[in-house]
């Protein structure tokens, strides 16, 4: 070996090749320089933070822009300032006082309470078609405003007072405002900056391409090589520069799961942004220290059609949920130590337990079946698992589909489509059981309840409940931060019963990281303030 | 001369705009829209995505805007990764490719074509068997696992050079060697089965009894010939590796074009297709004008015709 | 399933010209042309290495699609208990990571790789040839429209051709057949027109229009035979093609449904995992590699065998 790796070497001293031979790593330099080289799954649809939607474009928004409230670096719940120094609520959590501080945008601008209106008109302006839109309907007015009703941005509750303070109406009483104001689809941009580019309602505007690019938050664009890498430095106007201890991070768009692990050994990478199933027990043995499981707000589910014979029997959908091994399939096909999923609201939300109302029992499973009409299986039709193509997503329905077929007796069949096209049959309701996922927007039940309410854009099941619908209407409005979460919780325990859904698993994130890398703290919605964090040359 | 390639410029632009109206109504006709999301969109909003990139005209219209448009040069935007041009997108990438795949091609040449002689000149003996069983490696393992392996090899086990990434020349070394390795396979075949065909021509029975040396017949009357089917193959190989080279691109994160053509049918970015359809038709049709013209030199008895 | 398609690649070179000596040729002319195959034959088994391809390639096929029959586990028997283990006693193969037997499983992806590899590589060297040899036969202006058709689909990129194809239809089987046989018969009229380009200006080609025989008679009888020797070039290299692209497919997720999968799935699995668990990667690859190594040792034993000049050798 040691012969061969000498044949090699003086090959490569031969063609030139610079670099060969023990040098430094790539991750060795970059850690002496403090800069960070992170994994970051794909490459960003763009830096919009109102026209993107995605993690990995959340990822680099969050270095580059800053809301009213920032993420707290260790604590999820808690509310970190930003762009607000400080803020109030009166006593029904309706209407909240921010007050901004003295900071700038990166072309030197200060930054203004109207900014913030303007970013937030700006979303909820129809022709601009932002995605994310409907997270702001908690204000009041919003909604109506953005669905055209009127086109008068007066009418919803954004008053700008003066250029440090801004106040915002709600709908109704909403405590977790602030946790809210976390999310991109808050955050400001540069009004001159966007007027400048094509205005406000512009999709195509080019005002957050490398070239234009002018954020608020502690670090600024460097370079941005499409499919390579984006890279941001220290952005010397940011109000708590001296806070950053990062000279920079790289984000590599590596979609890759098996060619990340090889550049976070081959020393290109600090940190992953996802880890293969299968090798996370190899990693556990070898790498304790590197590897990181943690708790993430998310829930792994199949939806069912509930439209659809013979899903349309709730005895069918429970003898679903309750006749595969949850604990196994987490245990040997995910293997990330993801908690078997036995309600539908993860865990780790304040006040709010998990359900544990869908257990795994086989023997009930058959019973059900049996009353359903299909003892033992016998004269179950042929269904289908819809899933998009992804070998992770295939593995788990290949276990679901032979735990059916040994437990109920029923042949279930698999049938993948590319991402786009399963979108399509998941909201046009053309599947029998679709292999489903979310995760949570802000830190409480509702951002997991609302959905299923009837006519939800996100509901894709055909599923209706009055009473389910009346209960999340009434926690909106709720006056207690305790009625509301009882009101979910009544809600959830309803999905429950009906399942239009399967539970599956409780997310985590499992991830490699340099134990060099400092001031990065598990969390359950993945966002890390990245002025915290630091990278030792050791 | 000049007439033959002036009638096959004028044919490669109808090829072109054949090629154009077939994807079109192929993309128009696919299920699956580039606008659809994983969290919902009200149907408002939607129809105000799709009024900015027309698609809420008829396709008929559509189509008659788009060609208009790209006669003028413009690919119009990607419909999924906003604010990018597909002429952005390409400029960008394509460089990256024609690195990629010229270095990814003269490998395969230099490997595969002596190779391919020797194995014909020495046929049936070891000098046969040996290149050849080599060369047909590259083309027995996918580049899925050949790249892998060779940045396990190479990127971790012995780390003498980068696993993934683009930065500098010794970047350029293992996705090129995973490519042209692959292609040279196919040269080697190519060229050993030209040259036998050429080696066994009366005329070269007829040489060899006149005592003309076994060097001048391969040299100087064989080896022209014989390298036709290796040279019509050229068009095609740089076209696949340019437009192919997804998963060498994949592994070893090279930002090509490769990867768009993926990407592009897979997020269903219309505009996206359209472009790099175009593009690489257009890469063809240069290509096999300049492999017509080769075959043509190379070989005295074919007229342009 | 899979020796009967072998056969029938054979076959089918073979096939058009007794059927159409009979119909057109007189009787002393249909001889020579069936004693030209069974001098092939003869010389073909002279040819040790080819011979020992042909055997282990039938081999594999027979373990292929016999092989599942005999083995006590059913290809989606899961054991999540089990997970991934070496080979073992119980396991020759292996199991893979949910358990399920890996012998099996590589049998059956076989069975479908190599029908992939087969079919469409039938389906391209039935449209190739005819298409090359006429396009280069009749020459002139139904070559130009001729080969400007070849042109226009060999621009189109087969990438977003096939994910397109495949996003519309579902995924069939039968649909990457087709799809990938309608792309590679491009390559093979190429090299066929190519071919009969440079033998119609060769005497016996022109002894044959002057004496007034059919183009179809020509065609098949004169050009075709004279340009078989690159045909089967190409063909043997259509088969491993085809299963590369097949395997590309998988890489994608494009190709066959699960449970089912082709040995292009299965390397794909096995090389994600190679470092942890190699038997997933090493058997499968290596039966893949085998059997692209046989066609193509016996590829250049048919390309010997079956070219008229070495025959004179």
């Amino acid at each position: 070996m040691k012969l061969l790796r000498n044949v090699i070497l003086a090959a490569c001293m031969g063609l030139g090749l610079a670099s060969c031979g023990d040098r430094e790593r790539a991750t060795d330099v970059a850690a002496r320089e403090g800069i960070l080289m992170m994994g970051n799954g794909s490459e960003p649809k763009g830096l919009d933070p109102h026209l993107v939607t995605g993690v990995p474009e959340n990822k680099i928004i969050s270095a580059l822009l800053e809301g009213l409230i920032s993420y707290h670096p260790t604590d999820d719940l808690k509310p970190e300032p930003g762009m607000a120094e400080s803020w109030e609520s009166n006593d029904d959590y309706t209407v909240w006082t921010f007050h901004l501080r003295d900071a700038k945008w990166s072309n030197g601008d200060p930054v203004r309470a109207g900014d913030f209106a303007y970013s937030w008109q700006r979303i909820l302006t129809p022709a601009l078609g932002a995605e994310y839109a409907p997270m702001l309907y908690v204000i009041k007015g919003a909604q109506a405003f953005h669905n055209g009703e009127t086109k008068d941005f007066s009418t919803v509750g954004v008053k700008v007072i003066d250029d440090k303070t801004l106040q915002v109406t709600l709908e109704g009483p909403t405590p977790y405002f602030l946790n809210m104001l976390k999310h991109y689809s808050f955050f400001p941009v540069n009004p001159r900056v966007v007027e400048e580019n094509g205005g406000m309602a512009d999709r195509a505007s080019r005002w957050s391409t490398f070239e234009n690019y002018v954020g608020n938050g502690p670090f600024v664009l460097k370079e941005w090589v499409t499919n390579q890498v984006i890279r941001v430095e220290p952005n010397p106007t940011y109000w708590d520069a001296g806070t950053v201890k990062l000279k920079g991070i790289e984000f590599y768009p590596v979609e890759n799961a098996a060619t990340e692990e090889t550049m976070f050994r081959g020393g290109r990478l600090h940190m992953t942004n996802t880890v293969q199933p299968d090798k996370i027990p190899i990693f556990k043995e070898k790498m304790p220290n590197e590897l990181k499981i943690e708790p993430y707000l998310g829930t792994y589910f199949y939806r069912v059609n509930v439209t659809r014979p013979p899903f349309d029997n709730p005895k069918v959908r429970e003898a679903l949920a309750v006749s595969f091994d949850k604990q196994l399939l987490v245990d040997k096909v995910t293997k990330g130590g993801q908690a078997p999923a036995t309600g539908y609201v993860p865990a780790g939300i304040p006040g709010y337990e998990t359900s544990d109302k869908v257990k795994y029992d086989p023997e009930l499973g058959r019973k059900l079946l049996a009353e359903a009409g299909y003892p033992g299986g016998k004269g179950f039709p042929k269904a289908e698992i819809l899933i998009n193509t992804s070998e992770a997503h295939r593995k788990i329905a290949e276990a679901m589909q032979a735990m059916w077929k040994q437990n109920l007796g029923i042949d279930v069949g698999i049938y993948n489509q590319e991402w786009k096209v399963y979108l399509d049959s998941q909201s046009n309701l053309d599947y029998d059981i679709s292999r489903s996922a979310w995760i949570g927007d802000y830190v409480h039940p509702s951002t997991f309840i609302d959905m299923f309410t009837t006519g939800n854009g996100n509901n894709d099941t055909g599923w209706s409940n009055p009473q389910y619908d009346r209960l999340v209407a009434q926690a909106q409005v709720a006056q207690s931060e305790e009625e509301r979460l009882g009101l979910l919780r009544e809600a959830e325990n309803l999905l429950l019963t009906d399942l239009p859904i399967v539970p599956v698993y409780w997310y985590t994130r499992v991830y490699l990281k340099d134990p060099r890398v400092q001031g990065w703290y598990p969390k359950l919605l993945d966002n890390h303030p990245y002025k915290y964090v630091s990278i030792n040359a050791e | 001369m000049a007439k033959f390639i002036t009638l096959r410029f004028l044919q490669g632009i109808l090829v072109l705009l054949g090629i154009y109206a077939v994807t079109f109504f192929l993309v128009a006709a696919t299920p699956g829209s580039p606008f659809s999301s994983e969290r919902a969109i009200q149907p408002e909003i939607l129809a105000q995505i799709e009024a900015f990139y027309g698609y809420d005209k008829p396709t008929s219209e559509r189509f008659i805007a788009s060609l208009g448009n790209i006669l003028h040069g413009d690919f119009g935007p990607s419909a999924v990764y906003a604010n990018r041009s597909v002429t952005d997108i390409i400029a960008e990438s394509f460089p990256v490719s024609l690195k990629l795949g010229s270095i990814s091609l003269a490998i395969a040449l230099l490997l595969g074509i002596p190779a391919g002689i020797i194995a014909a000149v020495k046929k049936n003996t070891w000098l046969d068997y040996v290149p050849m069983s080599t060369a047909m490696a590259g083309i027995c393992l996918p580049t899925f696992v050949m790249g892998p392996l060779l940045a396990l090899v190479f990127g971790l086990i012995f780390a003498v050079l980068p696993v993934a990434g683009w930065f500098g020349p010794e970047f350029v070394v293992l996705p090129s060697a995973t490519l042209g390795l692959y292609y040279a396979a196919y040269f080697a075949r190519l060229t050993r089965g030209g040259m036998l065909e050429m080696l066994n021509q009366d005329w070269v029975r007829t040489a060899r009894a006149k005592g003309v040396p076994e060097r001048t017949i391969v040299w100087k009357h064989c080896l022209k010939g014989g390298l036709i089917p290796a040279i019509t193959f050229l068009g095609p190989a740089l076209a696949g590796i340019i437009s192919g080279s997804f998963v060498v691109e994949t592994i070893f994160q090279v930002p090509g074009l490769g990867q768009w053509f993926v990407k592009g049918a897979l997020n269903r970015d219309d505009f996206l297709i359209l472009g790099l359809t175009v593009l690489f038709a257009s890469l063809i049709v240069l290509m096999n004008l300049l492999v017509d013209i080769a075959q043509v030199a190379l070989n005295p008895r074919l007229k342009y015709d | 399933m899979t020796d009967h398609s072998e056969t029938a690649v054979l076959g089918n070179e073979a096939a058009p010209l007794p059927k159409h000596s009979a119909s057109e040729i007189a009787d002393e002319e249909l001889v020579e042309g069936s004693s030209l195959w069974k001098d092939a034959w003869s010389r073909l088994k002279k040819n040790k290495l080819a011979v020992a391809s042909l055997v282990i390639f039938l081999v594999i096929c027979v373990f292929c699609v016999v092989g599942p029959f005999l083995v006590p586990y059913d290809s989606q028997q899961q054991d999540l208990f089990l997970g991934a283990t070496g080979p073992s006693a119980e396991h020759w193969f292996g199991t893979d990571t949910l358990g399920r037997d890996l012998l099996v499983r590589t049998m059956e992806g076989g069975r479908i790789s190599l029908m992939v590899g087969l079919v469409a590589t039938v389906v391209s060297l039935l449209i190739g040839v005819i298409y090359g040899a006429t396009a280069g036969y009749l020459g002139g202006k139904v070559d130009a429209a001729m080969m400007r058709f070849v042109d226009l689909l060999y621009a189109l990129p087969f990438t977003i051709f096939v994910i397109l194809l495949m996003v519309a239809f579902g995924r069939s089987m039968w649909l990457m057949f087709v799809a990938i046989g309608c792309v590679e018969w491009l390559s093979m009229a190429r090299i066929v027109r190519s071919g009969v380009l440079g033998l119609k200006k060769q005497e016996f080609v022109e002894a044959a229009v002057s004496l007034g025989y059919s183009h179809k008679r020509i065609i098949l009888r004169h050009l075709i035979p004279n340009v078989l020797g690159p045909v089967i070039v190409i063909a043997t290299l259509t088969v491993p093609a085809v299963m590369l692209l097949e395997a590309f497919l998988s890489f994608l997720g494009l190709g066959v449904q699960p449970p089912n999968a082709s040995w292009g799935v299965l390397i794909n699995e096995g090389q994600q995992n190679m470092e942890i668990f190699p038997w997933l990667l090493m058997f499968p690859a290596f039966l893949f590699a085998l059997t692209l190594f046989c066609l193509n040792f016996l590829g250049d034993g048919l390309r010997d065998a079956l070219d008229p000049k070495s025959a004179k050798d």
